[in-house]
């Protein structure tokens, strides 16, 4: 392997040699059926039970063949908790990652032939050899803990087991430090309880929510945004903090069309209106709370009208919607949102988040927050798994020390040699996640590779991190395998079977049948003593009463909650999980790590004049980068757009529809143009784009240049001192009209 | 009997999986679709006021499209459900440049396609396939003449609205407003 430069590997029309492929065609329009006579849905006895790999709901449903056998539809399973029998337009398009052409086909190692690094196709055997003997190699030469493990996906978790057997417990997601991170930390903080997913937000119940940021609708989190339509239904009043006119926004009675940035000021204002109003649930703060008198202390000079100078958000405004909260109290939730690693406080904000919930008494109570259940099913028994030497955290000692997860962008910072630093990692597998799509600061995160001495990939596509891979493993998608159930939590305990509904296609293979392959080739066999996943899915389903054969035919199984009561009873004695035992309003453990024991709002940085702070986020029909090439879902949106405010769009004299590139503050350029979208729903200091788009990978023929990845811009990383999470939202673009990548030469 | 659907303006968030759902169900090939989304936002920052509609063919009782179908390909089932007869059907287009509401596409084997409200369902006793699907709940269907159906219960209640009915074509697609 050349480590000294890793070129970009484009794995289209790079295969010699061969292994034969036999693609099925994909008949869409299923014969010449006319569509009234479609058969109905029983007609098909041949369903198998599922649940979503689109995105982390997870929702359970039903995967239908059609006569030919072909995979024809997923309806959402009615029994789930999770979905409620109504799949999202992800999950009902799960059927395009099945079919797409574009998937990876084979395992692909990267050779030198005539002096050029190649991907050459290669044979399951030949590819996991060259795996577990470099892998085994670092673990000779560093150490076990020099390898880590980026997944986002649910054969990730096989992986892991894989991880911890060869010794390591670097196991990192970016849906802690690029994403939820902060919340799960501030909550932790606060309540001694983490949120998790899916969020234990009360929404189906509520009279009043809050919505900082959080799209709800654009981002399809599907419990949520059906228990949001149950809220509307009921009357509930929804109040929207966003500089931009979301979906959520226009379903609210007030939008507050805040300047970005400046979240805390509001949250301030709004828990100094409560406290000095008066409107605070007195019980529940006297009887759970610790820090009341120093937090009102902290907020006296918090002020509607102190806030008004900073969020542009007037007084009155701010006066009503507290009101409005404490009105609506306790059925009241101040959402914690989801991704909200935003400009590098933002555990400070949640903190300020979880704060105004608990003055108005909402952890624990019906239309607030309440306590979620799952079902752990055991694991199948293994020998003790060796104890790693370092972990992730003795590369930067002392740091993040709040942290609960591992720092993904931690770890990549780490694979970096610096001089001094004994711990640097030389091997990274990626499972399930476009690290370049994924982490921020992309020049970062290729450096980092550059210092690899392995890298392994394993997806279902050609996304752009294959490109830099050793070697690259074809996975099939989540229709054609099976993985761990699905325990996650909910009102009431649950859990769902995935199991194939098909061969895989090409030559993909399930993440257990290539764990256990490599855990054979390593020498790890003694932590896997299982030959096949059916054995272990059925002995830990025994464990709970149930089964495997049970689970294909019901798909969902629900269990009894072991606490009746999902809410705290009238004056019930509660032991926290925090240092006092009390809800934590001034925090112990921030100000153990040295920080503000209770927010401060800091200003952040403006965008220079000519500049537009680049906000980003979802669209219903796609999941981060990793649907952009789904042919179902690139039919609903295969593009983004760049919302601008006409006013701006009139300075700049932009068209509708024209295409622009864009330059951050950093002089990073975009690789491709985006088209312009006027439209009032932004606001003027700030341009917007749906995340995942942009894609530079050829090999993915229907998303390949089209829109513009948000990731390459954000360059700026204002990163979170308490867990690590990486602030986003602080880089600021501005238009080039003319295509800056054309080639000028002068003589 | 008189099938009809209502969608909720105010509930639905336009996240297309009615659209994906009755590509799915009815084999629509992709590029094509039966069903879309429309987003009208009116007013200037920060005044703003967005409305998200669910669309398809409105099955009118006057139907324009059967009207001008030269071989009866097009034409009114049980229920007042305008079909098109695939076989019967020359692909000459004049349906689809007839339907003000622009619900018909031409299907690449030859005929015009369009929204059936899923009739091979609602005969079975089913709902279509956008109503079962609907995260947000926001689509309601059933029998107008059935005073104890989910359209005809929810059009007492609220207010709705059809859209062009100054084109006489009698829409049964009603948006609640």
């Amino acid at each position: 392997m050349n480590q000294t430069r890793r070129e970009f590997l484009k794995i289209s029309g790079l295969g010699i040699g061969g292994v034969a492929l036999t693609a099925p065609l994909f008949n869409w329009s299923n014969g010449a059926i006319a569509s009234d006579q479609n058969p109905a849905e029983e007609d098909f006895v041949n369903r198998t039970p599922t649940y979503c790999e689109v995105c982390f709901w997870k929702c359970a449903g039903w995967v239908y063949k059609n006569e030919e056998g072909n995979i024809w539809k997923i309806i959402g399973h009615d029994e789930d908790p999770h979905c409620n029998g109504r799949l999202c337009p992800r999950g009902t398009g799960g059927v395009g990652m099945y079919y797409d052409e574009d998937r990876l086909k084979t395992p692909l190692i990267r050779k030198i032939v005539d002096g050029k690094q190649q991907f050459v196709e290669a044979s399951w055997d030949e590819a996991l050899e060259v795996v577990a003997n470099n892998l085994n190699k670092v673990k000779e030469k560093y150490g076990p803990e020099c390898t880590a493990l980026f997944t986002h996906g649910s054969g990730g978790k096989f992986f892991g087991d894989l991880l911890r057997a060869f010794g390591s417990e670097n196991i990192t997601a970016p849906s802690f430090a690029q994403c939820r991170g902060p919340r799960e930390v501030a909550f932790l903080a606060t309540f001694g309880e983490i949120i998790a997913s899916p969020e234990r937000v009360d929404i189906r119940d509520t009279k009043c929510l809050v919505l900082i940021g959080s799209h709800i609708g654009e981002n399809m989190h599907n419990g949520q945004v059906q228990e949001m339509s149950d809220a509307i239904d009921k009357g509930a009043t929804i109040i929207t903090v966003d500089p931009r006119f979301s979906t959520a926004a226009s379903k609210s009675k007030h939008w507050l069309p805040i300047k970005p940035a400046t979240d805390i000021a509001l949250l301030l204002a709004w828990i100094h209106e409560i406290i000095y109003n008066e409107w605070y649930d007195k019980k529940y703060v006297e009887k759970y709370c610790y820090g009341f008198e120093e937090l009102r202390e902290h907020v006296k000079n918090f002020t509607p009208e102190w806030a008004y100078g900073i969020t542009a958000l007037k007084p009155h405004v701010i006066r009503e919607t507290a009101k409005e909260m404490a009105n609506a109290s306790p059925a009241t939730i101040i959402h914690p949102g989801r991704h909200v690693t935003w400009y590098g406080d933002d555990t400070q904000r949640l903190r300020a988040v979880a704060i105004l919930n608990a003055l108005l008494g909402s952890w624990g109570r019906r239309g607030g927050f309440y306590s979620p259940e799952k079902k752990s099913l055991p694991g199948f028994p293994h020998p003790e798994y060796p104890k790693p030497k370092k972990t992730w955290r003795d590369a930067h000692p002392g740091k993040y020390n709040l942290a609960i997860e591992v720092v993904s962008n931690d770890i990549c910072d780490s694979t970096i040699p610096t001089p001094d630093r004994d711990c640097n990692f030389k091997a990274w597998i990626v499972n399930g996640t476009n690290l370049i799509f994924t982490l921020p600061d992309q020049r970062k995160t290729l450096e980092a590779i550059q210092n690899l001495e392995f890298m392994v990939v394993i997806d279902t596509m050609p996304m752009e991190i294959t490109g830099y891979a050793d070697v690259v493993l074809p996975e099939c998608t989540y229709l054609e395998r099976y993985d761990y159930c699905r325990t996650d939590q909910n009102r009431e305990p649950s859990i769902a079977l995935r199991m194939p509904a098909t061969e895989p296609k090409y030559n993909s293979k399930p993440d257990w049948w290539i764990v256990r392959q490599l855990a054979s080739k390593m020498g790890l066999d003694n932590y896997f003593q299982w030959t096949d996943i059916e054995q272990v899915l059925d002995w830990q389903l025994k464990q709970v009463g149930s089964s495997l054969e049970e689970m294909k035919k019901i798909g969902v199984k629900k269990f009894p909650r072991a606490y009746d009561d999902m809410y705290f009873g009238e004056g019930e004695e509660i032991e926290f999980n925090t240092n006092t035992g009390k809800i934590e309003l001034y925090s112990t453990d921030l100000e153990a790590e040295g920080f503000d024991p209770m927010p401060v709002y800091t200003p952040h940085k403006e965008p220079d004049p000519g500049y537009y702070r680049l906000n980003y986020g979802r669209n219903p029909a796609h999941t981060f980068s990793r649907t952009a090439n789904n042919p179902n879902l690139t039919d609903l949106l295969d593009e983004n757009t760049l919302w601008v405010n006409p006013i701006v769009a009139k300075e700049w004299d932009l068209k509708r529809g024209q295409k622009v590139w864009l330059e951050n503050q950093d002089g990073i350029v975009s690789t491709f143009s985006i088209k312009v979208r006027i439209t009032e729903r932004i606001r003027h200091d700030s341009v917007y784009m749906v995340h995942g788009f942009g894609h530079a990978e050829k090999r993915l023929t229907r998303s390949y240049g089209k829109g513009v990845s948000d990731t390459e811009l954000i360059t700026n990383v204002m990163t979170d001192p308490i867990m690590g999470g990486t602030g986003m939202r602080g880089n600021f673009v501005t238009f080039r009209i003319d295509n800056p990548h054309k080639e000028e030469v002068a003589s | 009997m008189r099938y009809a659907m209502a969608v909720d303006t105010k509930k639905c968030v336009g996240c297309s999986d009615c659209v994906v759902a009755c590509q799915t169900e009815n084999n629509v090939p992709i590029g094509y679709c039966r069903d879309w989304i429309v987003e009208v936002t009116d007013g200037t920052y920060p005044q703003l006021e967005l409305e998200i509609r669910s669309e398809r063919c409105n099955h009118c009782a006057n139907a324009p499209c059967v009207r001008c179908c030269p071989t009866g390909a097009s034409h009114y089932a049980d229920g007042g459900i305008v079909l098109v007869t695939e076989d019967m059907c020359i692909g000459c287009g004049a349906c689809i440049a007839s339907c003000p509401y622009d619900a018909r596409y031409p299907h690449p084997d030859g005929y015009a396609d369009k929204c059936t409200f899923c009739i091979h369902r609602v005969e079975k006793g089913q709902k279509p396939a956008c109503v079962e699907v609907c995260p947000t709940k926001c689509l309601y269907f059933g029998d107008l003449d059935d005073p104890n159906s989910d359209v005809s219960k929810v059009l007492k209640k609220r207010k709705y609205k059809t859209l062009i009915p100054e084109a006489g074509t009698k829409p049964q697609l009603y948006f609640l407003i």
